[in-house]
């Protein structure tokens, strides 16, 4: 029977995958963007396990609202990423060093 | 309910095989593709779990928009593959050792009460009737409408943010300076000249 627990496992599986993807692929933006898409993705389906778990329908509300902030976030990040190659033609987070931090 | 599992299982699969293909792949463009397979199947999962308008909302907007977006700028922006790959196998060890810690530790807490608890269980299934869409519109557009709002409000913000942030002005471009052409006046354009007429030779 599949029930809230697989649903779970699924989740942070893909999560600890997203994070790992983070890591290793921390020399391209793009790829960091997908991989906290990813991380979003888990987080949507925690809620909606427990929306369905729970019989209550706020999880799948606020699931709809992470979907508009995500969209959102990935809109302008990338606009962002645009300019950045634009401006330095090249998307390689080692070589963004201009602010020293 | 067996059907259900096998489905289950099968998805959940090709999702996290999906997912490892846009955490290794070592092409962008290979990368957005199966990250849209893991979309496809995030929703063919959501529909099993009975929650359809977000399952179709995750197909028509994230892989409808958000991902072409992505495979949009992954296609203009001329990165090199090479430079970027140098620093792959560096981090690989660390980062699957710090991933197997956490999977195991999180699987274990999700699991560990499963024989005591009725976790374990599958979803209630909804009443025959029951319309996701229907119970999902009649909540957000009362309780939560003022949320609905400030999400637009978002999605507008994201709108002018990103026509902002990539608008430029560029030099020698041969554009229309429309107010100029308006406030044009026919005596800056036209002279009129007092003459004889001309007589026949």
């Amino acid at each position: 029977m599949i029930g809230l627990q697989h649903y779970l496992t699924l989740s942070a599986m893909l999560f600890v995958l997203s994070i790992a993807g983070i890591v290793i692929n921390r020399r391209n933006l793009i790829l960091l963007l997908m991989c906290i898409e990813l991380m979003l993705l888990a987080v949507n389906f925690n809620f909606i396990a427990f929306s369905r778990h729970l019989g209550d329908d706020t999880g799948q509300v606020f699931v709809f609202f992470i979907l508009t902030v995500a969209a959102a976030e990935a809109a302008i990040g990338l606009a962002i990423l645009v300019v950045l190659f634009r401006n330095r033609r090249s998307i390689n987070v080692q070589e963004l060093n201009t602010m020293k931090g | 309910m067996l059907f259900q599992a096998i489905l289950f299982y099968l998805f959940s699969a090709v999702l996290i095989g999906a997912a490892l293909g846009v955490v290794f792949s070592r092409n962008p463009v290979h990368a957005v593709m199966f990250l849209v397979l893991t979309f496809f199947q995030s929703a063919m999962l959501w529909l099993l779990a009975e929650a359809e308008f977000l399952a179709i909302v995750l197909v028509l907007v994230y892989v409808g928009a958000v991902m072409v977006l992505f495979l949009f700028v992954v296609m203009m922006l001329d990165i090199n593959v090479e430079s970027i790959q140098r620093g792959l196998t560096r981090y690989a060890p660390l980062a699957i050792g710090v991933a197997l810690i956490m999977a195991i530790e999180l699987v274990q807490l999700i699991w560990m009460r499963s024989q005591a608890d009725a976790m374990a269980t599958a979803f209630a299934p909804y009443p025959e009737g029951y319309s996701n869409t229907k119970a999902l519109g009649s909540v957000l557009y009362t309780e939560h409408v003022y949320a609905f709002e400030i999400a637009a409000v978002i999605l507008l913000l994201a709108i002018v943010a990103a026509i902002t942030l990539t608008m430029r002005k560029r030099p020698g471009l041969k554009a229309q300076n429309i107010s100029a052409q308006v406030a044009v006046r026919a005596k800056d354009r036209i002279r009129v000249v007092k003459m004889d007429a001309e007589k026949k030779q």
